[in-house]
């Protein structure tokens, strides 16, 4: 079993949280919109940046061939952290991109008129608007799986609308960035394939929190974001197997994607590169190699058993204030770390500004899910999540600030 | 800085007890704007009298900095003739953009939302009713000259 995880300890590999703000630590709970970079991701790509940097994939002399191991070991570390294939472990811009790939160079080649893509309430946007584009164009209908008064997927619903309609794509996210609840995704990817269609598994929230293996979601494609996973802005992942790859066409056409290119046509370069058109994202890869490799070290499963722990202490203590609402799961058995919580006398953004003071970042908006919001039956929501480095003092301080921020607003 | 800045009483007062609140009998105009950042929704109903604002009226769902806006708005919105309330919107829009020097006879209560502009994701907050009126009256001036 793997060794616990001590957050005191890793604190000190993050350079950002000794800094003060407003005269105060920070209390750094918005992981789930862009999580913190350690020292050795830093480094990574400065190193890179110092010593080694060349394009890739193009230059004879040693240090292009040196550039491109690095990029190349960048990709090797992803595809372990996740159990891909390195073939099927493609670099885009982030998971938008990643799924923006999946929707049009997948999506417009295999959906006709009439065709149903199915995604679920809980969606983020980068889940929701590739495919309404796609829709547009090819005439397929987006339909949206609901979710309970629990912050769960209605797997009854999902069952009907794949027996009853010609669903070719499922799209479902992992780990909800607003409720947190942790989809089954293993079993809907079961009931999507036994009725032919393929699936995508958004795991922008999951694979920075618990060990995920693509094998394992059953999915035909899995996107994430290297900035959520203590790696850089401008990379995310999309994984598949290399036969799905394969027998699709590219996405975005240019410079390193092709093996030859004539007047009357081109040919493609093998995977994963048929994808990655143009100079990529080199130190990026880099610094997200340096990510999943701290990781890996500390271990997945550490990681999780820390969030687990810290997000049922979290649900307790927020669930003493009075008049709260947690949305989601409420065990932490079947969620991840973002909570998500309303106060029936300050507005979210109220929220965020007043415990600012306190040196405390959370998060107030829709988070980019607004269907779900409206299932909700909210404009907004506050937003408190946590990563590796976050401890229950941490949660302390938030719960004195809100406390606070209440009794500002009332005097 | 403080947000004591941010947060004045006079705001907070009009969070607590919007003036003008709720719906029209009888609104020339309606709109809906929203604040695609934040979530903030508002229904704004306008009854416009001899090219005048006879009466304001705000429903929807924000934080304190847009409710307290929209009321103080309205409060000084009421009675004034369109082109005055439409130079007065731009001036408020001046003012959050730190462009133009407060004028306390025009604006009311409004004045107090001047510290709102150091904070610029607050500022569309501030400006949401503002822009929901010049959408209304020009929409309401575009239907009848038509
Ligand atoms: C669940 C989920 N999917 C997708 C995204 C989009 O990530 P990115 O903006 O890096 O493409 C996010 C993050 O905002 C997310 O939380």
């Amino acid at each position: 079993m793997a060794a616990e995880l001590d957050p005191r300890a890793l604190r000190a590999d993050f350079p950002i949280l000794e800094r003060e703000v407003n005269g105060v630590p920070l209390v750094y709970l918005d992981s789930a919109a862009t999580s913190q970079k350690p020292r050795a991701v830093l480094d990574a790509m400065e190193r890179y940046y110092t010593e080694t940097n060349a394009n890739v994939h193009r230059g004879v002399y040693a240090l292009a061939a040196e550039a491109t191991d690095r990029y190349e070991a960048g990709r090797f570390s992803v595809a372990r952290l996740v159990g891909a294939d390195r073939r099927g472990t493609v670099f885009t811009k982030n998971a938008s991109e990643a799924i923006n790939l999946v929707a049009w160079a997948w999506g417009i080649r295999n959906l006709t008129a009439g065709d149903a893509i199915v995604v679920t309430e809980m969606e983020h946007h980068s889940n929701i608007v590739p495919w309404q584009l796609v829709a547009q164009i090819t005439g397929a209908r987006v339909l949206f799986t609901p979710v309970d008064g629990d912050g769960r997927l209605d797997l009854e619903w999902l069952e009907v609308t794949l027996r009853t309609e010609p669903v070719r794509m499922v799209g479902v996210v992992h780990v909800s960035n607003v409720l947190g609840t942790i989809n089954p995704v293993a079993e809907i990817a079961r009931m999507a394939h036994t009725y032919g269609a393929k699936v995508l598994v958004d795991a922008s929230q999951s694979v920075p929190h618990m060990p995920v293996r693509f094998a394992d979601t059953g999915a035909d494609f899995m996107a994430f974001t290297g900035h959520k996973m203590l790696g850089p802005t401008g990379i995310g992942v999309l994984v598949a197997d290399p036969a799905t790859l394969d027998a699709m066409e590219p996405f975005l056409g240019g410079g390193e994607m092709i093996s030859d290119v004539r007047v009357e046509g081109s040919t493609w370069a093998d995977l994963p590169y048929k994808f990655e058109a143009g100079t990529p994202p080199i130190a990026e890869a880099v610094g997200l190699g340096a990510a999943a490799d701290y990781l890996m070290d500390i271990g997945m499963d550490a990681v999780r058993a820390h969030e687990r722990s810290l997000t049922a202490y979290a649900l307790g203590v927020l669930s003493e204030i009075d008049g709260i609402t947690i949305h989601g799961p409420k065990d932490p058995d079947v969620r991840g770390c973002p909570i998500s919580f309303s106060l029936p006398d300050l507005h979210p953004h109220d929220i965020a500004q007043l415990v600012d003071r306190q040196g405390v970042c959370v998060r107030a908006g829709h988070h980019c899910a607004k269907p779900l919001m409206r299932t909700l039956g909210v404009g907004a929501t506050a937003r408190a999540s946590t990563y590796l480095y976050n401890t229950e003092q941490d949660i302390d301080t938030l719960a004195r600030a809100l406390a606070e921020a209440r009794a500002f607003m009332a005097a | 800085m403080g947000l004591e800045d941010l947060y004045q009483q006079i705001i907070l007062d009009h969070y607590r007890k919007p003036r003008h609140r709720g719906e029209l009998a009888a609104p020339s105009v309606e709109v809906d704007h929203n604040n695609p950042v934040c979530g903030d929704q508002l229904h704004l109903e306008v009854r416009l009298e001899d090219g005048r604002i006879a009466e304001v009226g705000h429903t929807g769902d924000g934080c304190s900095i847009s409710q307290a806006s929209a009321s103080m708005m309205s409060e000084a919105a009421v009675g004034l003739p369109v082109d005055d309330a439409m130079e007065l919107i731009e001036h408020f829009r001046l003012m959050m953009h730190r462009e133009a020097e407060p004028d306390e006879d025009r604006l009311g209560d409004a004045i107090a939302l001047e510290g709102v502009a150091k904070y610029p994701v607050r500022v569309k907050c501030a400006l949401l009713s503002w822009m929901a009126l010049k959408d209304a009256l020009q929409t309401h001036t575009a239907t009848t000259e038509r």
